[in-house]
């Protein structure tokens, strides 16, 4: 098991410097640069701003430095944000993404899982079609939908909610909930239609007529087998969408301006933010590859079967 | 009405967080829970004059250091937290009394004495004329790479030298005598040095602040040192820049507001959203969502007036068919400038064939304006009667709602008037920029322009043969020979002749350019509860002058 967790762990590192090499590369191909702008600058202060930022060195150097850097854990300065290291920056808006996402991400697993859990136990009831119909919903509606009607709803024709923005502000804690609802909405809706496939499937398997058979309350058979052996899909699932869903969704801070890592990232590229681009691609990177290592172990808990020995 | 009765909520919740509450963790939670009793305590205890203000900047600041920065949404900030030696009148946008009292000028208009308010910085630090002397210097050191350096540079005597790294700071003519008196000499009689002096690159930062915690540091506001009428209180990159009145302000007594909150909020839609829901009290001009100008310019809180931006496109004039004029002009005289502005944008445009919007006694020139059938007359002189042979074109803009539409509408009218056929390429920004400008890969872009500082020349300079915004590669040496000589003129009749001169020769003559619009400046705001921010033709709006009703 330790042996198994130290490969994997060793194997992220040509990872993350393939990935750092190709985004490095991509980035410069693109047309324009981090300081163009429609009032031109004279080329003598071109030459200072880009001095000053290492550009006037070839890309190989660039290359090089900026790996060193990395390497000690600076991923330098922001090019459109003078004030802030790419650091910083990242140290402001990964909390919020994450709360947000963690927080989505558990209102769907309780309520996706239960829905599923429910509706395949209770198969071709109204509880089951009602649950997968709103699920279908779910997962066909766009966040750029869900989100600006619930905000209509919520915090325009009522005022229930304020319409956006982020904790310490007047609102306080209200501002969480339109994006976590909205968030979780699709993930909940998969997570539940998985769930019940996946149940009714274990529900069928041999050790479950065994259970039975042993004389077990069906309380315990749906706990202490079924669940376990249909969370397996759920698990796997989970991962890359924890992944996807901490580090932040364009559309939904959008709609509700937070302070997160989706605004920054398409800030970075739109402002051709060279390092600020990186620094993201990086903590998206780091976060996917350690969570989808997270689930492989995972599996080795919940299916017996799975041995990393 | 429902933004008010939630006005007053946001109020007393912002000032349960004002009062003493540092921005830890702890306290953010506390207002969490605790926020509509809290909310309800300050309502009872605290009388309910609206002091807070909050509105949307947009974009995330690049800095709030007034010598790097280049956008509209850091200007507001420095507007706030620094002064110049003047600042804009709120109503009419010209220089008035800053940091400098008074000032008096030399006989040769070249030379501008200035005496100084006897003030602190936001540290009770003494504030000196030689702190105004190092600003500029900081400013134009190469080191700093300051984007706007080049307006210091171009117009203060010996300044280009030191910008360039040619020649030492003491030939820079900026000169401290004593303690209140500030001199600086300028390369000629310019006649907008006033307008020019309220440009954030000309605001005096604490030079020892920023040597003592370092560029990027200075500005966070644990160190933050300012002379502006507010002082930074929080700074959340992509959240929300607080600032708070600055008691050592010199006219501290007329600030009326305790806090002004910039909110950074790309999305107009959801900006305008926020100010629908009474969460915020004022959306400025670029929050504004076009696509919704039917629903808005209906509203009783919407203000608008002409500003002195000018929309336009621009050809490459040494791409065929463009190297003609007569191809050039017949598709200025080929659009219907009202019927965009009226019908198509509706948002209160004021249609011109002219380049430089009327001021100071300068007058647009009328250009070559909607006359169809001299426009057919012309294409079919340059060699394609009804647009025969006419090469297939290609339009770029920028990707944008509002370009999209005026360009869709200029090729049908095109089209349809001269029959000609036009492809319509849109880039992102970026890309955008870097053909225009660059490349110059393009036969017809899009292009604006909003003034530095209200002067023809500000226009005009840019179409200079072998200039930097010269995107189009216009050259006629007429043109250069009437600038050079502006430039050495005092302001006045006898300058604008010539300005006007260079301008007709631009877009009467040589339609270099189309022109179609000036911008209106708008903003929305309830000028009931609010007063002190005021449509004026450069868009500038100082928080100085902003108070509560």
């Amino acid at each position: 098991m330790l042996r198994f967790m130290i490969r994997r762990a060793l194997s992220l590192i040509p990872t993350i410097f393939l990935i750092i090499t190709f985004s490095f590369i991509i980035i410069r191909v693109a047309p324009g640069g981090p300081f163009a702008s429609e009032k031109q600058l004279p080329p003598e202060i071109l030459a200072h701003v880009q001095k000053r930022y290492h550009l006037d060195e070839s890309v190989p150097r660039q290359y090089v430095r900026y790996l060193g850097d990395f390497v000690r854990g600076d991923l330098g300065p922001s090019f459109r944000y003078k004030d802030f290291s790419v650091n910083e920056l990242i140290g402001y808006a990964l909390p919020p993404s994450m709360l947000i996402g963690a927080l989505a991400l558990l209102l769907s697993v309780v309520v996706g899982i239960g829905a599923g859990v429910i509706s395949a136990l209770r198969q071709n009831s109204w509880i089951d079609y009602g649950a997968m119909s709103l699920a279908v919903i779910g997962i066909s509606v766009p966040l750029f939908v869900i989100g600006p009607v619930l905000k209509l709803g919520l915090a325009l024709d009522h005022h229930w909610l304020p319409t956006s923005g982020w904790l310490g502000g007047r609102s306080g804690w209200l501002v969480l909930v339109m994006p976590v609802l909205t968030l979780a909405l699709p993930y909940m809706a998969g997570i539940a239609r998985l769930t019940r496939a996946s149940v009714l499937e274990v529900l069928r398997a041999d050790y479950i007529r065994t259970a039975r058979a042993k004389g077990l309350t069906e309380t315990v058979v749906v706990l202490r087998h079924v669940l376990k052996g249909a969370l397996l899909p759920v698990v796997s699932y989970l991962g890359p969408a924890f992944a996807g869903i901490i580090t932040g969704t364009v559309v939904v801070e959008t709609i509700f301006a937070i302070p997160g890592m989706g605004r920054l990232s398409i800030q970075a590229a739109i402002n051709r933010d060279y390092t600020l681009i990186m620094g993201d691609v990086i903590v998206f990177s780091v976060i996917l590859v350690v969570m989808n290592f997270v689930v492989d172990l995972c599996y080795g808990f919940l299916d017996p079967r799975i041995s990393y020995s | 009405m429902c933004f008010r009765r939630n006005g007053s909520k946001k109020q007393k919740a912002e000032r349960s967080t004002i009062n003493g509450k540092p921005e830890s963790q702890s306290g953010r939670s506390l207002i969490a829970i605790g926020g509509p009793i809290l909310a309800l305590l300050a309502a009872l205890a605290l009388p309910l004059a609206a002091q807070d203000f909050v509105f949307n900047n947009g974009t995330e600041p690049q800095s709030l250091d007034p010598a790097l920065i280049t956008g509209i949404p850091e200007s507001r900030i420095s507007y706030a937290l620094f002064e110049g030696l003047t600042v804009n009148d709120a109503q009419t946008g010209l220089p008035v009394p800053g940091l400098a009292s008074s000032w008096t000028v030399s006989r040769d208009l070249r030379t501008y004495t200035f005496t100084l308010r006897d003030t602190t910085w936001s540290d009770g630090t003494p504030l000196t004329a030689q702190d105004v002397v190092d600003a500029w210097l900081r400013v134009l050191n190469p080191k700093t790479a300051s984007q706007y350096a080049y307006l210091l540079g171009d117009n203060i005597a010996g300044a280009d030298a030191f910008l360039k790294g040619q020649g030492p700071a003491d030939h820079v003519q900026i000169h401290a005598p004593d303690r209140h008196t500030f001199v600086v000499t300028f390369v000629g009689p310019l006649p907008y040095a006033l307008a020019m002096l309220a440009h954030n690159a000309f605001m005096v930062t604490p030079t020892f602040a920023v040597n003592r915690f370092g560029p990027g540091e200075w500005t966070k506001p644990a160190h933050f040192i300012g002379n502006g009428p507010y002082v930074l209180k929080t700074w959340r990159p992509q959240d929300q820049i607080v600032v708070v009145k600055n008691p050592r302000y010199w006219d501290a007594a007329n600030i009326k507001l305790h806090t002004i909150t910039y909110l950074t909020i790309e999305d107009q839609n959801v900006a305008f959203d926020k100010y629908r829901a009474g969460e915020i009290d004022y959306v400025p001009d670029d929050s504004i969502p076009v696509g919704r100008i039917d629903e808005i310019r209906l509203r009783k809180d919407y203000h608008h007036q002409p500003s002195s931006s000018i929309y336009y496109y621009t050809f490459n004039v040494t791409r065929k068919p463009f190297d003609d004029v007569r191809v050039r002009k017949a598709l200025s005289m080929a659009v219907n400038r009202e019927e965009l502005v009226r019908q198509v944008l509706k948002a209160g445009d004021v249609a011109t064939a002219g380049f430089v919007p009327p001021m100071g006694g300068f007058a647009t020139t009328r250009g070559n304006g909607f006359d169809p059938d001299q426009a057919r007359r012309l294409l079919a002189q340059a060699g394609y009667p009804g647009g025969r042979g006419f090469p297939k074109i290609t339009f770029t803009y920028n990707t944008s709602a509002r370009h999209k539409l005026v360009c869709e509408w200029v090729q049908q009218q095109w089209q349809s008037i001269l029959g000609i056929d036009m492809d319509l390429h849109n880039l992102e920004w970026n890309t955008f920029l870097d053909t225009k400008q660059k490349t110059h890969d393009f036969q017809i872009a899009r292009a604006g322009w909003v003034a530095d500082y209200l002067d023809p020349s500000n226009y005009l300079d840019m179409f200079k043969s072998r200039a930097g915004n010269n995107d189009g590669l216009y050259s006629n040496k007429r043109y250069d020979a009437l600038l050079g000589r502006a430039a050495t003129m005092p302001a006045g009749p006898a300058r604008n002749q010539v300005l006007e001169q260079a301008e007709d020769i631009l877009v009467t003559q040589d339609q270099a350019v189309i022109p179609f619009f000036f911008y209106v400046t708008r903003f929305i705001l309830d000028d009931r509860k609010w007063g002190g921010i005021c449509l004026n033709t450069i868009d500038i709006h100082q928080p100085r002058w902003w108070y509560p009703k």
